[in-house]
């Protein structure tokens, strides 16, 4: 079980959060104007990548915020958490395979 | 507002006061948790930007205690007490009458960027003190709560067992003598999971003795 | 009967204790810190059970969670166990013991003939032989499991009580051996909160098999007594016996077994059995030891072959002669020190038969000193005896170890004595996903680097002599507690001094030879438990199975309950040797939890009946349970279903309360409502992107229906939602969306339009929501309320009104999911009750019903009105439910886009009609498919599915929604419904509005 460190909260146990998936995907301003292939690559295509992901939490059982997570999917390390709408951090590069 | 005595705690229907001789008659331990709840209090839900100055002196104005912006603390003043929920979320917890408090802090913040919500109805407060309270409260919370991480006057939201609480370590009221009656929380629950928490850290408790109060 | 094995004198037991146990029936009397198995070798019984697969009599081997055999059933139903280690049972007064795998009795053995035909049963046989057909496996499976069976569960329910706990520590030591004891020390002086997790009652670890080890000049386990009592002394530290570290997971969440009150005789009620800890620490010191191996040779497995170690610690911990004349077999220095003890309790040595070429090793060379007779360069052939070993043979072998040219000289004995080397147990440091390195020169794996705040310290960490444990114990808690931010305070004290050897010099052969091939004439196991012997690891290596996870799954080594503790490394090394790889290559099997094996009850926890999960009462609960009402889950909530009254079924009920609904007045507690207090400038905004609708023009004081959509353009959630002011809004939600539609406004306004000057807040449990419909629900609301105007005028269908009902502050909301004139009356939840109850004294006259969920569901299907996750289920858009009218074509929201993709407006997809049959008696099941054609068997081609089916008393016959292929243009068509029990129902598809469909009755 994960201990993920809010960046309101500090360190809380995994069962307190809600997963949200890849971060850092902007909803379109004019989805009229996007293509059918476009739209469902916005909607549904993730690449579902191993090593260190970009991806959002919502702190449900607590403040109910929600942030940003660089977490390695392979070895479930957390490299780093940010508030929404700060700068993606430096994270290290994977090379798995 | 209605007369009181038409209102219903969610936990009527229990007869705690009726309860606490099957738990203290089964053990020959003496009681390890006290429990109880509290008789209704004021909870308001209130909403703004910290760090809008404006915002935060309105409020410290409307409430005389100043608005907590260090995460899981308390503010109070007299018998206010300002729990830091999240980075733009608080309560103000009052011993009585939410929607007056509400309607106060609505006056202050006319024209601001804020929301103010009476939630007073909408919970409960189980009140847990004892030696073996923070291990009772340990079986089902997953917060470390040993004092060099929460202490008294801090306040957390998080789950006991299923239910979602909001936990504030108050002082404890039979700590007197000298004696150190062990730490003492307040549990706020919502109204439909009361009896549920209630019957599970009853269940919990059972090693420990229980004694029940009024309060 | 004597403990005719019992030493005189010695030992860490209470000799003024004794207990009576009993095993298969004997009575027995044992000491006070007695395991049951020692308990069991102090009378003289090795013989405990029978083998897996070909029900070969087996003793106990080992002495501690490492055992294979000595697996026994305790207690009776209720109170029973199966697959209990003997080795870890603590005796209590009364213990009843079982073996477990024989039938009919372990003399008599059916199974037996297994043995003698054990050529027919190589590895896979149950594989080849069993599934074929698959059809019959269930009768196989049957006669294979009372035949070898595994114990029995308990048949009835188990009256035991169990806890769960969550913990927090800066440092976790895992074992109390004199690595973590000393680690402990280290971590717990500096401060820091330590747990001490040692699956065993008593601290000291292998301490407590060793006779001569002292510490600093004194005995051993004075130190650890001392250690103990300072680590119990301090305030910050939790040393928890009877605790078994059985899972490491995940940023150094750990689970532990806490054995409560099994080793007490009279188990306090208000104590829990087990205690499951869910324990969360910065930093973990491992000290979990070694595990004795045993050696590959022919007939390897009789009772009374028993691991040199545990002989050593029945001798010394347990004052027990484990037999009476020993051979001890060995292929490293560790055994002799065994070889000594035995001796100087009395135990004949009649030879110690060892595989190296020359005798070296400071044991050695003390049992040589001591002229104990040793034949090295030897290997044991042969093995003789029944239940009891009683002679062996030993012969020299060639140069190179793989070859024995004679039959070996016998010698009598009724204890063998073996010592394969030693393997650091990795378990926990490899669940934790830390790497694991092979050494050549010690022959076992060790940790290599760890993934987690681990650190590995003494024998689990390949440091086998005694002051290496200590020392790296030390420092591994001091690292541990510094790394959680606690430094050593004052002067570092110096490590006690200890001797320092350990088990080297060694020779290594994974496969002992004997006079005969390998596989005729007798059985070299690997793996005592599932009964897997070298042969079937050749065999499996024959076959083609390379992998070492695969050869694992076909010939089930190391899959029994022990998971091959003694048996996986020689596994591992036979295979690299037959094919020629080094072990490295070969790799290891995956580590997995649980360590040891768990009960079942303490993964329950408390979290049974009804705290199983949490029912979600209402401020009218208690009401409803008085007036009779039968319940439904909703959620985690239970909502009044209906009332029935006395020989009312519910057919009678519901039809009752629906008709009293349309005939005159209807009464409802739809407090479960979600309930969403939005409150800013942007509000309306907000209301704009995440409903189908427009709200912008929306007149405060005035209710709107709204429809949301995920971005899938699915139907999410439906609802009516108040203008309450210029800036705020309150919406409700269905009961079992409260909570994700919050997540989902609050995931949409944090994430996507941060400068929305909004905020949403949960004031679903504020309300108690008391629904009157009817036609006198008007009537009834005037005679409650002085302070709100009621004429349809001043207060339409979907308005809103702030006023006092029956004296208490309420929010009216005009709006029906009835289609009658419909009032829900919001007063704050503590009031619910006493507003309730008063509308029901109120209401009297028009003979106000009371009505549950399901005569409100006929009441909306009557209507047309869908409800979100019974006509919808994640795949429906408002297209498909007719529901265009609602979707705004010029403003974006959530899911717009996808609306407009061309397979969302398909003419074939999945749309809601409704539904009649030809026989208006018939009440369509819910879920029955719908077909164009019917065929005289399946498969048939199906249009769709019924979503919603009553009998409808106000239209006098049975109605049902249905989602159908092309439904919309379907109307008039004739479609079939085939049932599971045969009939096949003809229906007509229709509008799915089957009363007042003009809502004259609403807006009355």
């Amino acid at each position: 079980m994960l201990l993920i460190p809010c960046p309101y909260c500090g360190e809380r146990d995994e069962t307190e959060f809600s997963y949200g998936g890849e971060a850092h995907i902007e909803r379109p301003k004019e989805p009229d104007k996007l293509s059918d292939a476009e739209w469902a690559d916005y909607v549904f295509m993730r690449p579902n990548s191993k090593g260190v992901l970009l991806e959002r939490w919502v702190h449900s059982h607590g403040c109910r915020r929600w942030f940003n997570v660089a977490r390695d999917t392979l070895t479930y390390k957390i490299h780093a958490v940010y508030k929404m709408g700060e700068k993606r951090p430096r994270v290290p590069k994977t090379d798995y395979v | 507002m209605a007369d009181s005595f038409l209102r219903h705690s969610p936990l009527a229907h229990l007869g705690l006061a009726g309860r606490a001789g099957a738990f203290e008659a089964g053990t020959a331990i003496e009681a390890g948790v006290t429990m109880g709840e509290r008789p209704y209090r004021g909870l308001v839900n209130l909403r703004g930007p910290a760090g809008d100055k404006a915002f935060a002196d309105a409020v410290q104005k409307a409430l005389g205690a100043a608005l907590p912006v260090e995460p899981n603390t308390t503010t109070g003043k007299g018998d206010v007490a300002v729990f830091w929920l999240g980075p733009d979320e608080w309560w103000v917890v009052t011993p009585s009458d939410g929607p007056a408090t509400a309607d106060k802090l609505r006056a202050a913040l006319a024209g601001q960027k804020a929301a103010v919500t009476d939630v007073s109805e909408s919970r409960t407060c189980i009140h847990i003190r004892g030696a073996q309270a923070r291990d009772l409260l340990a079986k089902g919370c997953p917060l470390d709560l040993h004092p060099r991480v929460f202490a008294a006057g801090q306040c957390a939201q998080s789950l006991c067992a299923k239910a979602m609480i909001t936990l504030h370590q108050v002082a404890n009221d039979d700590a007197e003598d000298g004696k150190d009656g062990g730490p003492a929380y307040d549990v706020y629950v919502l109204n439909s999971f009361a009896e549920y928490l209630w019957l599970w850290l009853e269940d919990a408790a059972r090693e420990y003795g229980l004694r029940i109060t009024s309060q | 009967m004597a403990q005719t094995f019992r030493l005189p004198e010695g030992g860490q037991i209470d000799r003024a204790q004794s207990l009576g146990f009993s095993f298969d029936g004997g009575r027995y009397r044992g000491y006070g810190g007695d395991s049951l198995a020692s308990a069991l070798l102090a009378n003289g019984i090795h013989f405990v059970g029978r083998s897996f697969k070909y029900h070969r009599p087996r003793g106990i081997f080992a002495a501690g969670f490492e055992e294979p055999n000595a697996l026994v059933q305790l207690g009776e139903d209720p109170r029973t166990d199966p697959n209990q280690l003997a080795t870890l049972v603590e005796l209590v007064e009364g213990l009843a013991a079982r073996s477990q795998n024989r039938w009919p009795s372990l003399d008599y053995d059916i199974g037996a003939l297994n043995n003698l035909a054990s050529r027919a049963f190589p590895s896979g046989f149950y594989y080849k032989t069993f599934m074929w057909p698959a059809t019959m496996w269930m009768k196989y499976e049957h006669f294979i499991r009372h035949a070898a069976g595994m114990g029995q569960s308990p048949r009835e329910r188990d009256p035991d009580r169990y806890d769960k706990t969550q913990a927090h520590c800066d440092v976790l030591v895992v074992g109390a051996g004199p690595a973590g004891l000393a680690a402990a020390l280290a971590a717990a002086r500096s401060g820091a909160r330590v747990v001490l997790a040692e699956q065993d009652h008593l601290l000291g670890g292998a301490l407590l098999g060793e006779a001569e080890a002292t510490i600093g000049g004194a005995p051993a386990l004075d130190w650890a007594r001392a250690a103990e009592a300072e680590l119990r002394s301090l305030p910050e530290v939790r040393v928890l016996g009877r605790t078994t570290v059985y899972g490491y997971f995940d940023h150094n969440f750990l689970t532990l077994i806490e054995k409560v009150t099994d080793h007490l005789n009279r188990k306090p009620e208000h104590l829990p059995r087990h205690r499951l800890w869910k324990l969360r620490a910065k930093q973990v010191v491992l000290a979990t030891g070694s595990i004795e191996r045993p050696l590959v040779f022919r007939d390897n497995d009789r009772p009374g072959i028993m691991l040199a170690g545990a002989c050593r610690t029945y001798v010394n911990r347990y004052a027990v002669k484990p037999g009476t004349t020993a051979v001890v077999f060995t292929n490293n220095d560790s055994a002799y020190g065994a070889a000594l003890d035995m001796q100087a309790a009395g135990i004949e040595i009649a030879a110690i038969v060892d595989l190296r070429r020359e005798v070296i090793g400071p044991m050695s060379e003390a049992a040589e000193a001591a002229g104990l007779p040793i034949l090295a360069d030897h290997a044991i052939v042969a093995t003789e005896g029944g239940r009891r070993i009683k002679r062996v043979r030993a012969a020299p072998m060639d140069p190179s170890g793989g070859q024995v040219y004679v039959s070996g000289e016998p010698i009598d004995c009724d204890l063998l004595a073996v010592s394969g080397g030693w393997s650091p147990t990795l378990h926990l440091h490899s669940q934790a996903k830390g790497e694991i390195a092979w050494n050549e020169e010690l022959g076992c794996f060790v940790p290599g680097e760890a993934r987690q705040a681990a650190h590995s310290a003494g024998a689990c960490n390949a440091a086998f002599g005694l002051a290496s444990c200590l020392a790296e114990g030390a420092t591994a808690g001091q690292k541990a507690a510094a790394a959680a931010g606690f430094k050593a305070k004052g002067r570092k004290k110096a490590a006690p001094k200890a001797a320092d050897h350990g088990f080297l010099p060694a020779r290594w052969l994974w496969l002992v030879p004997s006079d005969t091939p390998l596989g005729h004439g007798g059985k070299h196991f690997h793996e005592l438990q599932n009964d897997v012997t070298a042969a079937d690891l050749q065999l499996a290596l024959r076959e083609g199975y390379r992998s070492i996870e695969h050869v694992k799954r076909y010939t089930t080594t190391g899959m029994g309950t022990d998971q091959g503790k003694t048996s996986n490394v020689n596994a591992i090394g036979i295979v690299a040797e037959a094919t020629g790889r080094a072990v490295p290559e070969v790799g290891v099997t995956t580590f997995r939890p649980p360590f040891t094996p768990v009960t079942f009850g303490v993964f329950a926890g408390r979290d049974v009946d009804e705290l199983l999960d949490p029912v979600r009462r209402t401020p009218m609960h208690g009401w409803h349970q008085q007036a009779g009402a039968l319940f439904e889950d909703v959620g985690q909530w239970r909502r009044a279903w209906y009332y029935p009254r006395a020989g009312e079924d519910m057919h009678a009920a519901v039809t009752r309360e629906v008709r009293e609904v349309r005939r005159s007045l209807g009464i409802m507690d739809a407090s479960t409502l979600g309930k969403i207090d939005i409150q800013g400038s942007d509000a309306s905004e907000l209301l704009n992107r995440i409903y189908t609708n427009a709200w912008k023009k929306l007149e405060v004081g005035r209710c709107r229906y709204g429809l949301m959509l995920g971005e899938d353009g699915m139907v999410m959630d439906d609802g009516v939602t108040a203008r309450l002011g210029e800036n705020h809004y309150l919406m409700t939600t269905t009961t079992g969306n409260a909570a994700p539609v919050l997540a989902h406004l609050e995931e949409y306004i944090q994430t996507e339009w941060p400068e929305f000057d909004v905020y949403c807040t949960s004031v679903t449990e504020q309300f108690a929501t008391i629904s009157i419909a009817g036609p006198n629900a008007r009537r009834l609301l005037a005679e409650l309320t002085s302070d709100i105007e009621l004429s349809p005028n001043d207060f339409p269908h979907m308005a809103v009104r702030d006023g006092t009902v029956a004296g208490v502050p309420a929010r009216v909301f005009r709006v029906s999911f009835t289609g009658e004139a419909a009032y829900e009356i919001n007063v704050p939840s503590s009031f619910g009750l006493a507003v309730w109850q008063a509308t029901m004294t109120a209401g009297e006259k028009y003979g106000i019903t009371p009505y549950g969920t399901e005569a409100m569901h006929v009441l909306r299907a009557e209507k047309g009105f869908i409800i979100v996750g019974q006509e919808t289920d994640g795949s429906i858009n408002p297209i498909d439910l007719g529901m265009d009218w609602i979707v705004s074509k010029k403003k974006d929201f959530v899911g717009k886009r996808s609306l407009t993709r061309s397979d969302m407006a398909k003419p074939d997809r999945k749309q809601l009609v409704g539904i009649l049959t030809d026989d208006p008696a018939v009440v369509l099941p819910e879920g029955a498919h719908l077909v164009e054609r019917v065929e005289p068997q399946p498969p048939m081609a199906m249009l769709g599915h019924v979503s919603s089916s009553y009998y409808s008393p106000n239209v006098g016959r049975s109605i049902a929604l249905a989602l159908v292929k092309g439904g919309l243009a379907k109307k008039g068509q004739k479609l079939t419904a085939p049932l599971l029990d045969g009939r096949k129902i003809g229906c007509t598809v229709v509008d799915p509005v089957f009363f007042d469909p003009e809502g004259d009755r609403l807006r009355g």
